[in-house]
């Protein structure tokens, strides 16, 4: 560590070289601000740490330093020069580089044709394999990596394929490499493997900008810290400064109000019991994704799941909900074994299943809003094989009335809505079609927290009315808007369980990010 | 959270143009029509007259047929090349059940009435698009594939049964009972040719699936986002297997009447048929990538490809010329449209009726 801290440390030494600096950043996407006068600085050869919840602008951020979108105020200096990056283009030229969570690689074709894709080095008209296979060789021992320049890239491993990309960057003489969530796939000793590849690059000089939701695995390498939350830098300090402890309470905030658990009536019966619940992972690896987890919930019951990427909160409920098939355990709605229905039948029975995606999953892009809010519930409204267009009609209203969707009707178009507004649309499609048990998947995923604030509402009414709600969050402080109960969830396993009065950190602790804190 | 806030904006923004073009295109295929028939009248006084009407609605009634079959294959995000297979196999199931089954064993031969005929056509095509709505939804073949592998079949199935040869006079005997086959081909009703008043009759019930039913609702939801249709518990499997067999019933249905027509049947009808079909749900505005599309639209499209081909056999323009012609506009449109990317399509559309126009 050559750079040294003052006591308060809130200003940094200069001892460290600042190569690219954003100053009073902002970036606003119509009324919403997504990064409010951020100054954010990259140390030449350190590891400058992003730290911050999903939809605090890191990416936003990201984005903006890379050139991939215009910022709407302020000012980025690189080198101590103004500059304003027309595109990515524009910035991988200036030596700026960005290496997205999901890898852009082309799995068919080998490493060398993947580090020269689209600057290929040509000689007489014709493609320099030779030179090319040369270079990459030469990129790869520079990485003390044993990687073949002519392997083909869907033979690698998923963090030998982060080398490849890592390797691209440098042969267009990145100085500074952004990586957004690079270890979220790999395993253990790929993450070291990749480690090492970055202390290598700090050796070199390069400045390295490191995104990962992996707290104590980022600190490892972390020279800087920066956290921002809601758009806002909330902190910013030196490594001796900071630890776990820090970060999170940089990174919550204490003032992250969704609402209180519903109360002032009796919960009913169990309405869902998972019991031993396997399921395998898709990719044929002897591992299970859900790992013989039993849950029960009571109607009028909130039961919140946090957990990682990868715990297996989707895969355990597009099992419950019949997309994914079980390999052990059942499944009992109010008492009744689902197995064998398929998801209609499910649905019928009051099992709905809100999915994570919404774009994907949830909305049919090229129906109106109405057309999506009767869909999953239209079989009610048949009569004489015709569908009745005053029962749809009324539907939609009560719909739109219910879940409070703010538009112009059922007529208009669903890429009109906002994001919050269309995740409204989904859970009014499961709400309408009258379940007992209403899943939902990080129904608070990418939309602002107003609209956060108002889906959690939607739930707490339901579960007044003798609903029981299960719903997933990678945030969290949402653990602690409407649930009566937090569940984490770790390598598919239950790995604790919490009332409503514990603690951010406790429950971090538990679900492996911060496992010291 | 902002991102996605800015993008749905951009979508919505994206969703008014592409409402606007949807209308335009309409439109465009409608003015395509009304041009056609301008150009054509004006080069040929035999254009514009009632009897030359009718005669070009009776040949558009085989491509309008088989496109309504496709258009319901196309909003399933699909495609169907199996249909014009299909179709020639289809007259020679009818002709060779008007020949008459021999039953070697009993020593008779057994005559079954037309309507018969008709129904056990109609179930074979049912079961050919079966097997391509099974092999697309449970053994997850590409539609592509599967029914190009269909529409070899029932091509080599239609030359084994034939041996290479033409199925004639199907007109059936008074004394058998198996009379009037050519119905289908040769009377009218108040004038009109029964094969347009098929194609209108089915028309309007595709109009009614689509537009009233449940099923209908299913196919628009599950062409537009297949995952999201099933997650709301629409059956997809069963709506694909079914939109395969429906489109197999239409080209059993405009190989019924082809062959009525013709009053025979001959192993080779209806080769490239598909891609007319295809053609005239493209020109009538329906999205390749599903979930867009409409009746209307679609027979617009027929219309406007049956009476341009019939306008250039009219003023005598040589067929091969015909042929340039049509290996421009149809597989060029249609790989066009597959090639591009969504926003542009439109365009690439505008494009392919300004051809049409042309």
């Amino acid at each position: 560590m050559t750079a040294k801290q003052n006591s308060a440390g809130k200003e940094i030494d200069v001892a460290d070289l600042v190569v690219l600096e954003a100053r009073n950043v902002s970036k606003s996407f119509g009324n919403i601000h997504a990064l409010k006068a951020v100054n954010f600085a990259v140390h030449k050869g350190k590891v400058t740490t992003l730290f911050g919840e999903n939809g605090a602008g890191k990416s936003t951020l990201m984005k903006i330093l890379s050139g991939i979108i215009q910022p709407s105020g302020g000012e980025i200096l690189l080198d101590g020069a103004a500059v304003a990056f027309t595109s990515s283009t524009d910035a991988r030229n200036r030596g700026i580089s960005i290496i997205h969570q999901e890898l852009s690689l082309a799995q068919n074709l080998s490493v060398r044709d993947n580090i020269f894709m689209g600057r290929e080095i040509l000689k007489y008209g014709q493609v320099d394999f030779a030179e090319e296979e040369r270079q990459t060789r030469a990129l790869m021992t520079g990485l003390q990596q044993d990687i073949d320049p002519l392997t083909k890239v869907e033979d690698l491993r998923l963090g030998q394929q982060q080398i490849v990309e890592i390797a691209r960057s440098l042969s267009v003489n990145s100085r500074i490499l952004i990586m957004d969530e690079p270890t979220s796939a790999l395993s253990a000793t790929e993450v070291e493997l990749l480690f090492k590849v970055v202390e290598d690059l700090k050796a070199k000089d390069v400045s390295i900008v490191y995104i990962s939701h992996h707290l104590e695995e980022a600190l490892q390498i972390t020279d800087y810290a920066v956290v921002l939350r809601d758009g806002a830098m909330t902190a910013y300090a030196s490594r001796g400064d900071i630890d776990l402890e820090w970060i999170v309470r940089n990174m919550v905030g204490e003032n992250f109000d969704l609402g209180s658990p519903p109360s002032g009536y009796e919960m009913g019966k169990v309405a869902l019991a998972i019991e031993d619940l396997t399921v395998p992972s898709k990719g044929g690896v002897a591992f299970n994704v859900v790992d013989h987890l039993s849950l029960s919930v009571r109607a009028g019951e909130i039961v919140c799941i946090y957990g990682l990427m990868g715990a297996g909160r989707t895969e355990m409920m597009e099992c419950v909900a019949g997309r994914l098939k079980s390999s052990g355990g059942r499944v009992l709605l109010v008492g009744h074994d689902v197995a064998g229905l398929s998801i209609a039948e499910r649905i019928t029975s009051g099992l709905s299943l809100v999915p994570e995606d919404r774009q994907r999953d949830g909305l049919v892009q090229t129906m109106s809003v109405g057309q999506n809010l009767s869909l999953a519930s239209i079989r009610t409204f048949v009569k004489n094989l015709f569908v009745s267009h005053a029962d749809e009609v009324s539907l939609i209203d009560r719909s739109i009335k219910q879940v409070h969707i703010k538009t112009s009707g059922g007529k208009a178009a669903i890429g009109s809505l906002s994001g919050g507004n269309q995740q409204k649309v989904v859970i009014g499609k499961m709400m309408a079609t009258g379940p007992k048990v209403l899943l939902l998947d990080e129904p608070s995923r990418g939309i602002d927290v107003g609209a956060k604030g108002e889906v959690f509402k939607l739930l707490a009414e339901g579960a007044k009315r003798g609903l029981a709600v299960i719903y997933s969050t990678s945030e969290v402080g949402e653990c602690f808007s409407v649930a009566h109960r937090i569940v984490v969830l770790r390598r598919g396993r239950i790995s604790a369980e919490f009332t409503a009065n514990t603690t951010k950190e406790a429950i971090m602790a538990a679900s492996g990010e911060a496992m010291a804190a | 959270m902002s991102e996605a806030k800015s993008t749905s904006t951009i979508a919505a923004v994206h969703a008014k143009k592409f409402d606007l073009g949807e209308l335009f295109l309409e439109g465009r295929a409608f003015l395509a029509l009304v041009v056609i028939i301008a150009v054509f009248s004006f080069l040929s006084p035999n254009y514009f007259t009632l009897s030359n009407f009718l005669i070009m609605a009776s040949h558009v009634a085989i491509y309008g047929l088989l496109a309504i079959g496709m258009l319901l294959v196309v909003l399933n995000g699909g495609i169907d090349l199996s249909v014009g297979s299909v179709l020639g196999l289809s007259g020679i199931v009818a002709g060779y059940l008007m020949k008459g089954i021999e039953l070697k064993s009993f020593g008779i031969i057994l005559f079954e009435p037309v309507w018969v005929v008709a129904l056990l056509t109609c179930l074979a095509g049912a079961v050919l698009g079966g097997v391509n709505g099974v092999l697309i939804a449970y053994l997850r073949v590409p539609a592509f594939v599967a029914t190009l592998g269909v529409m070899y079949v029932a091509r080599g199935v239609a030359l084994l049964i034939t041996n290479g040869l033409t199925f004639n006079s199907l007109g059936g005997r008074p004394e058998l009972g198996n009379t009037g086959f050519d119905w289908l081909g040769f009377n009218r009703i108040l004038d009109v040719p029964i094969g347009v008043i098929v194609l209108a009759a089915l028309a309007g019930l595709a109009g009614l699936l689509l537009s009233q039913t449940a099923f209908g609702r299913w196919l628009y939801a599950s062409g537009g986002n297949m995952r999201a249709a099933e997650l709301s518990g629409v059956p997809v499997k069963r709506v694909q297997i079914a939109v395969y067999a429906l489109s197999g019933v239409c080209a059993a249905i405009a190989g019924l009447v082809l062959s009525s027509q013709l009053t025979s049947a001959g192993p080779t009808a209806g080769t490239t048929y598909e891609l007319t079909a295809i053609a005239a749900v493209v020109v009538g505005g329906a999205a390749l990538t599903g979930g867009r599309g409409t009746v209307r639209g679609t027979m617009l499209g027929a219309f406007v490809i049956g009476f341009l081909s019939d306008g250039l056999v009219i003023i005598g323009v040589s067929s091969y010329w015909q042929t340039v012609y049509r290996s421009c506009h149809r597989p060029r449109g249609i790989a066009q449209l597959n090639s591009i990317p969504r926003g542009k399509k439109i365009a690439a559309r505008e494009g392919l009726t300004s051809f049409v126009c042309e």
